[in-house]
C-alpha cells in the first residue's frame, strides 16, 4: 500500500516532511536547513502536538535508514521464503573465532560450495546490501543468506570455521 | 589619554560587557536583547555611566546594525516562501495588522503624542520578533507541531509587510505630505513586487552575479551592494532599512544560505551596537512614568496577539490546543520594533517614545516566553480538551 507523505515548508527553519502510520499516528521529520534533523513522534491525545521530539544528526540519521532499510530487507526475504518451498533464509553470524573474520567474503567461496546467496551483511554501522567478494568482514557482523536448508547449514559451519 | 586608545578600550569595555550580558541571558534562558538595552541605559544619556569616545563608531554601527537585521531577515526568506505564505495567509495577515497595529496606535493617540508617533507605535506592537519566535518554538520542540506552519507565515507576512511599512513611516517622520507618502508606498510595493518576481524567476541570475567561490569575496561583495543600495533608497527616502531587505530576498539559493553563514557573526555584533545604542540614547529617567503605560500596552497587545494566532490556527482547522500554542507564542516583540522606535525617534518623534519602546519589548520579549509555555501544562490541556469536548459532539 502506498504510503502518504506530506511535505511542508517551515519558512526560515527547513523542510518537515509527515508519514502517517496505519494506526493513525504521525511521525514528523523536519530537515534543518543548517544541516541536523528532528525526528518526533505527534502526541495521540492531541494530534497537533508532538508528544517526543529528539535531535538528531546528520550520521545519526543515516544510521537509522540504514537500519529502517536493512530491516525492511529482511522482511522481504522473510516474505520470499513463505513463498517459494524449500528456500530459507538465515542470519549467520562472524564470531571472533571465525576464519573468515578479517577477510574478504569471495574467500569463504559460500556460493561455489553451497549455492547459498549472501543478499547482505548486517553490522554496527548500517547495513551493506548484496556484497562483493572484495567486502572483508569482521567481528560482530551478521550474513543474511538464502539458500536450500542444508546449504545454510554448511555455510554457517563454514563460516564458524568448523 | 591619547583618544585613540580611549576609543579602543571603550569600544573593547562595552563589547565584553554586551558578551557578559549574553552569558547571563544564556543562563537565564532569555533573549539577550532585553539585557542590552539595559545596559545602554545605564551608560547612556543621565545614567550611571556617561559615555562619550566611541561616540561616532556606535552611532554608525548602530546604523549597519539596522540595516545587517533587515538584510539578514531577507536572506531567511526565499521568495517562494514569502510568494507562499502571501497566498495561503494573507487573512491572517490582515487581522493580525488590525488586532496588533491599531491598540499600539490608538495608545499614542491616548498619550497625546499625535498620528506619527501613533503610525510608529502601531508598528511597534505589531511586529512579533521572528528570531524570538522561531527559537521559541525550536526550545518547546513545537517544530513539528501542526500550527507551526501558522505560526512562521504570520511572521513571515509580518515581516514583508515591513517593506511596505517602513517607507511609509519613513515618509510621515520626514513630514512628506500624504500624496508624496502614498506615493513612496506605490513605489516600494512596485519595487517589491518586481524583486520578488525577478527572484522567483531569474533569482539565479542575480544569485550568479553576487556569487563566488571564496567566502572573502562574496561577503564583502554581499556587504558592498547591500550599504549601496541602503544608502541609495535612504537618499529616495524610502529607509535604507528596506533597501537591504530588498537586497537580502533577491539574493536566493546557495549564495543566500552562504551569505547568510558568512553574515551571522557580522550581524550579531553590529545589530548588538544597535541595541546598544538604542539603550545608550534612551533616557532612564523617562523609563520610570513609562513603566505602567507600557505594562498596559503589554497586557493589551499580548492579548490581541493571543487572539491572532487563535484565530489563525482555527481557520487552519487546528485543534484547541494547539490554537492556545499558535497564539502564545505569537507573543514576543523584539528587534523591529526597536528598529522602528529607533527611526522614529531620530526623526525627533517624542522621546518618551524610546522608554515606553525598551520597557514594552522587555515586558514582552520575558513574559511571551514565559507565557507560551501555558499550553504545555497538563491543568490547561485538561482544559482545552474540555473545551474541545463541549464545542463539538464527540466524535469516535
Amino acid at each position: 500500500m502506498p504510503v502518504n507523505v506530506e511535505r511542508t515548508e517551515l519558512p526560515g527553519i527547513g523542510i518537515r516532511h509527515d508519514v502517517e502510520t496505519a494506526a493513525g499516528r504521525r511521525v514528523s521529520i523536519v530537515t534543518f536547513r543548517d544541516g541536523g534533523r528532528e525526528l518526533a513522534v505527534a502526541d495521540p491525545h492531541d494530534p497537533d502536538r508532538a508528544e517526543l521530539s529528539l535531535e538528531i544528526t546528520d550520521d545519526e540519521a543515516t544510521a537509522l535508514s540504514e537500519v529502517l532499510g536493512g530491516s525492511v530487507i529482511m522482511t522481504q526475504l522473510a516474505g520470499l521464503r513463505d513463498q517459494v518451498d524449500g528456500l530459507s533464509t538465515s542470519q549467520i553470524p562472524v564470531r571472533a573465532d571465525s576464519p573468515y573474520a578479517g577477510r574478504p567474503l569471495g574467500a569463504t567461496r559460500a556460493r561455489t560450495l553451497t549455492r547459498c546467496s549472501i543478499v547482505a551483511v548486517v553490522r554496527a554501522g548500517g547495513v551493506v546490501p548484496a556484497p562483493g567478494p572484495d567486502d572483508v568482514l569482521s567481528v560482530g557482523d551478521s550474513l543474511v543468506a538464502i539458500g536450500t536448508a542444508r546449504g545454510l547449514e554448511m555455510l554457517a559451519r563454514i563460516i564458524e570455521g568448523s | 589619554m591619547d583618544h585613540g586608545a580611549l576609543v579602543l578600550i571603550e569600544l573593547g569595555a562595552l563589547l565584553l560587557g554586551i558578551a557578559l550580558l549574553g552569558r547571563l541571558a544564556g543562563r537565564l534562558g532569555i533573549s539577550p536583547i532585553p539585557l542590552i538595552l539595559l545596559g545602554g541605559l545605564a551608560f547612556g544619556e543621565g545614567g550611571l555611566l556617561p559615555f562619550a569616545a566611541g561616540e561616532e563608531f556606535i552611532e554608525i554601527g548602530a546604523e549597519i546594525g539596522v540595516v545587517l537585521l533587515l538584510l539578514m531577515l531577507g536572506l531567511e526568506y526565499t521568495a517562494d516562501e514569502l510568494v507562499g505564505s502571501l497566498r495561503t495567509s494573507r487573512r491572517a495577515g490582515v487581522i493580525d495588522m488590525l488586532l496588533n497595529a491599531l491598540p499600539g496606535a490608538a495608545f499614542a493617540l491616548l498619550l497625546g503624542w499625535g498620528p506619527i508617533a501613533a503610525v510608529a507605535l502601531g508598528g511597534i506592537t505589531w511586529i512579533s520578533s521572528s528570531g524570538v519566535v522561531a527559537k521559541l518554538l525550536q526550545d518547546l520542540g513545537r517544530l513539528t507541531n501542526r500550527e507551526t506552519p501558522v505560526v512562521l507565515s504570520i511572521l513571515v507576512i509580518e515581516d514583508l509587510a515591513m517593506a511596505f511599512y517602513l517607507p511609509l513611516l519613513t515618509a510621515l517622520l520626514l513630514g512628506l505630505s500624504l500624496g508624496a507618502s502614498v506615493l513612496t508606498v506605490v513605489i516600494a510595493i512596485a519595487v517589491v513586487a518586481v524583486i520578488l518576481f525577478v527572484a522567483l524567476r531569474h533569482g539565479h541570475v542575480v544569485s550568479r552575479l553576487v556569487s563566488s567561490r571564496s567566502a572573502e569575496v562574496l561577503l564583502l561583495t554581499v556587504l558592498g551592494v547591500t550599504l549601496i543600495v541602503a544608502g541609495l533608497a535612504a537618499q529616495a527616502s524610502v529607509s535604507s532599512a528596506v533597501g537591504a531587505f530588498l537586497v537580502g530576498i533577491a539574493i536566493s539559493g546557495p549564495v543566500a544560505r552562504h551569505a547568510q553563514q558568512m553574515l551571522t557573526p557580522l550581524r550579531d555584533l553590529f545589530a548588538s551596537v544597535f541595541f546598544l545604542f538604542f539603550g545608550l540614547s534612551t533616557d532612564p529617567a523617562d523609563l520610570l512614568p513609562m513603566l505602567l503605560p507600557a505594562l498596559a500596552l503589554a497586557a493589551v497587545t499580548m492579548a490581541t496577539k493571543l487572539l491572532t494566532g487563535y484565530l489563525a490556527a482555527r481557520r487552519s482547522r487546528i485543534g484547541e490546543a494547539g490554537r492556545w500554542r499558535a497564539g502564545f507564542a505569537l507573543m514576543p516583540r523584539g528587534e523591529f520594533s526597536i528598529v522602528i522606535a529607533g527611526l522614529a525617534i531620530a526623526a525627533g518623534v517624542d522621546r518618551s517614545l524610546a522608554a515606553l519602546a525598551t520597557a514594552y519589548v522587555l515586558i514582552t520579549i520575558i513574559a511571551g516566553p514565559l507565557l507560551a509555555r501555558i499550553p504545555d501544562t497538563r491543568a490547561f490541556t485538561a482544559w482545552t480538551a474540555r473545551r474541545q469536548g463541549a464545542g463539538r459532539p464527540a466524535s469516535t
